[in-house]
């Protein structure tokens, strides 16, 4: 009597080599699609989405390709995610922290094949992650006090991390500004304050750092254009019809008189409502609702400049950047806090108007205006800042640099190797894969800038046996030292990127079977 | 066959449309059964053991779990076949009663199936099988009972504690801290452990996990954690020697359950229910305040007016919190739960030490932090790791070492593992099963053999000679008479498994080998299986 079948009927279940062989194909392809984005000559990808329009991303960011991928390889998804874990935590080494668990995972493999339980490759690969950790703890630069130095280390870390992307043309520049945006935090991580606001026009070198908050609005007609010392009322409320909440209320009238009576009465509530707000001794008011035509003829016949559909962001930050508080009631104006700024203007950037609040109280807020040739343009540029200051905030509060350029992983394979061969036993071989795993990384570097990898590589190897600062330089094409090249890194980037990569490549070698389920039968709807 | 006659010969059916309705009968069906059941634990064997391996499952969504848990293999298996069907339950009633072993339970299952193959096919039948094996599970249970050790722990002496669910973690994936954590599930169950009347509530203990961060970070905080915010930005992050109220009842005018409608046909009615509505809120806020309340927990959403207010008179508020959550809330800081503003009286308020909120990484999670709460009984493990497959796994493993350190606060009796208990057992049913005159012999000693299938299999998974193992283990048993003795997975060098501190409980150990057997028995007296064909 022949096995029965257990499964439904499109459920499959992969076994033992199959199922190994499995993850370590998907795991490998994921790694060679991004392989390529890697290190300052790394390329790009065009990202075409299968929603309508068909709208098209530029991007050398591992997270946004991986995030935008359709994939049904169960290990590819485990690096998927440690992808995207890696862009929520810290931001920066996205792609590293893929191509470090893939290549970890091809090391695997030959491993597998040579006939070594994937047990001892794992308790190998965790003596090996460990002693790489430790290696780059000795090796870190913590230049806490020091707060010149600090500053510079940032300015390094910011030009290292731009340099891959497509500011790179002009990474001093954009350096500058996230150091600056960054340093103006004083040492939070709420990068909700550094606002970014995209205008396609000019070039990238026009990019700016504003100090203070610009809104993207337009001022109400007839009302003042620039206001001097303004006293900002931040709120959230319906400007429109005011609702009577209570339940069931309905208006019910029998004649055309009581409509016009009623009418007046509702007109009557908005003007009370406008007085009180006015009321609050305010020349700037700041809705995140509309604002009817009939309260905006109110404000202007006030004086008051009242901007109306500020997006519920720019509430929060105009609220942080000024000082005031969001209000929703307006009984009593003595209480409630108002916001206040020296400048408010309209400033035009290309073609648009914005409004400009200069002067803020608050000095942590920013904005930085970023200018491009094309949405796609700027897109990248957005997503490369914002790498670039995720990493720097994270830095602030983990103040331990490394230097970077291929630097720690050749000091950690270092390390690693002469664990090794203090090793006795099968888990010997599990550390030397590790350690040529993370020389894959200068390598992958260097291919891609088109260098002689082979050549470089080992090169570095020789300059590292010293203990030196040695790392590939890329734009020269030869081995430097990287403390001179100002190429630095953050300590935690490079450790996150570690300890996921080697958590990834251990749990797909635990696995020994794959049971998938029948996909769920969808409706077409196309 | 589905076709009879009667006495006058004519001919009517038993079973209808039978055409399209495949049938197995007797043997066959007895056979097609184990083969089903041996199937479902041939998956499950490769994941026992400290060096067992993992699985990876896709869910009809495309979502990935990679576990080596064995209910939670067998509960997310697309199982079409009955007996299959069979087995899954079999390991999740392991796991609602005892929470660990639910791997073992169907490894052991599928031992004796296997066995009862081997004698079915020498003519013994089945029944005789299943009481064969009856009685050697008593045998086995009482065998249990005879070696194992009562030990004693104290709030203050918890290391025995830690070291058996040590051995549970080992098993997974999180073994790389395995100490961190079973210190930590050791600690949460005994803060809510009641040791007086021997019992643990798991509810009071909730595992919240969160991306990111390491699995060294995992924390044990003593109060509640809630993945919501403040309802309005700009109200304080941190509140101490909080008095909190807990509402079911939005902070909205009151919408009667009954339909009505207020008409509106003068100015003045249009006013009146203008400041009507303004002193509804007004009340609530003030209600909230009267009390004294300085945090206030929400069901429920509320207004911008509403919200605007609380902030106003500096009441700090969180909305949506879900209905769990909120209970959890409820008995941890000892406040009731409140369904009408007019109900709220100062003693319902709940209080607790520090309610903080805290973000994570570059995004804008956050999360609310109640500590120190009036009554600490509610603890939260907080677990932090690379990736949302890691978390899950860490969250299933927490709940097994969670579970083993209740059954052994209910239970402090303990077996030793690494298959040492399943080898003792062996022998001593070998040894018994010569008493029993009848073909009940036989079946009882299948059953010692299947038993010898656990330690079999662990040292298979640890890449040790499996038969070269086990028989110098069990003369090393029987020789030195010390049931102490089983498979060295971890390559230490001693197979004392006192020395490895290798514990189980034996509350989890009987029940395995009960239900098992249990189970096996089931199966076996089937022998019709009837089921349609095609749909």
């Amino acid at each position: 009597m022949a096995i029965e079948k257990i499964f439904k009927d499109d459920a499959s279940e992969e076994k033992g080599e199959r199922a190994r062989m499995a993850s370590f194909v998907g795991a490998i392809a994921i790694t060679d699609l991004v392989k390529t984005t890697l290190g300052p000559k790394g390329m790009d990808k065009i990202l075409q989405s299968t929603g309508r329009g068909h709208g098209i991303t530029v991007t050398n960011d591992g997270a946004t390709i991986l995030k935008s991928l359709h994939i049904d390889n169960p290990a590819a998804k485990v690096l998927i995610d440690i992808s995207k874990v890696q862009d929520d935590e810290v931001g920066d080494g996205t792609t590293s922290v893929v191509v470090l668990a893939g290549e970890l995972l091809r090391e695997a493999e030959k491993l597998v094949a040579a006939k070594i339980h994937p047990m001892t490759i794992i308790s190998g690969y965790r003596m090996a992650a460990e002693c790489a950790r430790n290696a780059l703890l000795q090796r870190v630069v913590d230049n806490k006090e020091n707060a010149e130095k600090f500053k510079s280390d940032l300015m390094k870390i910011a030009m290292t991390t731009l340099s891959s992307k497509i500011l790179s043309q002009d990474k001093q520049h954009f350096a500058q500004l996230t150091v600056d945006a960054v340093m103006r935090l004083k040492g939070s991580t709420n990068l909700e304050a550094i606002q970014i606001i995209k205008k396609p026009g000019g070039s990238l070198k026009d990019s700016f750092l504003d100090e203070g908050f610009i809104l993207d609005k337009k001022i109400g007609l007839g009302q003042p254009k620039r206001i001097e010392n303004a006293k900002i009322l931040v709120a959230n409320t319906a400007m429109d019809t005011d609702k009577v909440k209570i339940y069931g209320a309905r208006v019910r009238v029998d004649s055309m008189s009581k409509v016009a009576e009623i009418e007046g009465a509702e007109k009557e509530k908005m003007r009370e409502k406008v007085q009180k707000i006015i009321a609050h001794g305010i020349n700037c008011f700041v809705n995140r609702q509309l604002i009817y035509n009939f309260p905006e003829e109110l404000f202007a016949d006030a004086g008051i400049l009242a901007i109306e559909h500020a997006d519920f962001d720019g509430i929060e930050r105009l609220a942080l950047v000024t000082g005031g508080e969001i209000a929703s009631t307006f009984d009593n104006p003595e209480s409630v806090k108002l916001g206040h700024c020296k400048l408010i203007e309209e400033i035009m950037i290309g073609e648009d108007k914005l409004i400009h609040f200069s002067g803020v109280e608050m000095g942590q807020a920013c904005t930085i205006v970023l200018r491009g040739a094309s949405h796609h343009v700027l897109d990248e540029a957005e997503r490369s800042l914002h790498d670039a200051l995720c990493v720097l905030s994270q830095t602030v509060n983990d103040t331990r640099v490394l230097l970077g350029g291929g630097w720690p992983e050749m000091v950690m394979a270092k390390e690693v190797d002469e664990l090794a061969r203090k090793t006795p036993g099968k888990k010997s071989h599990a550390i030397e894969a590790f350690s040529r795993a993370l020389v894959a990384i200068p390598t992958i570097i260097s291919d891609n800038a088109g260098l002689d990898s082979a050549d470089l590589v080992a090169q570095l190897r020789a300059a590292h046996h010293e203990g030196c600062n040695a790392g590939i330089d890329v734009i020269t094409g030869s081995v430097g030292d990287m403390a001179e090249l100002g190429i630095s890194e953050s300590f935690k980037v490079k450790q996150a990127v570690l300890l996921s990569a080697t958590e990834a490549a251990e749990m797909i070698l635990r696995v020994d079977e794959i049971i998938t389920c029948a996909p769920r039968q969808r409706e077409d709807r196309m | 066959m589905a076709l009879a006659f009667d006495e006058y010969g004519r001919p009517f059916i038993i079973l209808k449309e039978q055409d399209q309705k495949t049938r197995l009968r007797g043997i066959e069906a007895q056979k097609a059964n184990i083969s089903a059941g041996k199937a479902v634990a041939r998956i499950l064997r490769t994941s026992l053991g400290p060096k067992g391996m993992d699985k990876i499952l896709q869910s009809p969504d495309g979502d990935v779990t990679i576990t080596n848990d064995g209910a939670t293999i067998l509960e997310q298996m697309d199982v079409d076949n009955q007996i299959a069907k069979l087995m899954v339950e079999l390991s999740r009633s392991q796991d609602y009663e005892i929470g660990d072993g639910t791997t073992g339970v169907v490894v052991m299952a599928g031992a004796l199936l296997e066995q009862a193959e081997r004698l079915l096919e020498r003519g013994i039948h089945p029944i005789r099988i299943a009481e064969g094996y009856e009685l050697a599970s008593r045998i086995a249970v009482e065998h249990l009972e005879h070696i194992s050790q009562k030990f004693d722990f104290g709030t203050e002496d918890i290391e025995p504690l830690v070291q058996t669910c040590m051995t549970t973690l080992s098993s997974k994936i999180v073994n790389r801290c395995k100490r961190h954590l079973a210190e930590i599930s050791v600690k949460a169950v005994l803060s809510v452990a009641d040791l007086e009347r021997k019992d643990v509530n798991l509810d009071m203990i909730k595992v919240e996990g969160k991306v990111g961060g390491k699995l060294e970070d995992t924390e044990l905080i003593y109060g509640i954690t809630v993945d919501k915010d403040m309802s309005h930005p700009q109200m304080p992050k941190q509140i101490e020697d909080a008095k909190i109220a807990i509402l079911t009842c939005p902070f909205e005018p009151p919408k009667p359950k009954t339909k009505h409608k207020v008409d509106i046909d003068t100015v003045e009615k249009f006013q009146t229910l203008r400041l009507q509505e303004q002193k509804y809120f007004d009340d609530m806020v003030q209600k909230c305040k009267d009390v004294g309340a300085t945090l206030v927990i929400c069901q429920w959403g509320f207004d911008d007016e509403a919200n605007h207010l609380l902030m106003h008179r500096n009441l700090p508020a969180v909305r949506w919190v879900g209905g769990v959550e909120l209970e959890l809330i409820a008995i941890a800081t000892g406040g009731r739960i409140v369904p009408r503003f007019q109900e709220l009286t100062p003693e319902k308020l709940g209080r607790a030490g520090l309610v903080r909120e805290r973000s994570f990484g570059t995004t804008k999670d956050k999360m609310l932090y109640i500590e120190h709460c009036a009554n600490s009984r509610a603890v939260t493990i907080f677990i932090r790791g690379g990736n949302k497959m890691m978390i899950e796994e860490t969250k299933r493993s927490i709940h097994d070492a969670l579970c083993v350190a209740r059954n052994l606060i209910r239970n402090n009796s303990i077996v030793y593992g690494g298959g040492s208990t399943e080898i003792s057992c062996s022998i001593a049913v070998e040894a018994a099963s010569d008493k029993y005159p009848g073909v009940e012999q036989y079946a009882i000693r299948a059953f010692a053999d299947a038993l010898d299938s656990i330690p079999m299999a662990l040292a298979e998974n640890s890449g040790l000679q499996p038969i070269e193992t086990l028989s110098a283990v069990k003369s090393q048993q029987i020789k030195e008479n010390n049931p102490h003795y089983g498979i060295d997975c971890n390559d230490v060098g001693t197979n004392d498994m006192r020395q490895q501190d290798v514990f189980e409980t034996l509350i989890g150990k009987q029940q395995q080998i009960l239900l098992a057997t249990q189970v096996v028995k089931m199966i076996l007296k089937i022998d019709d299986v009837i089921s349609p064909s095609h749909y």
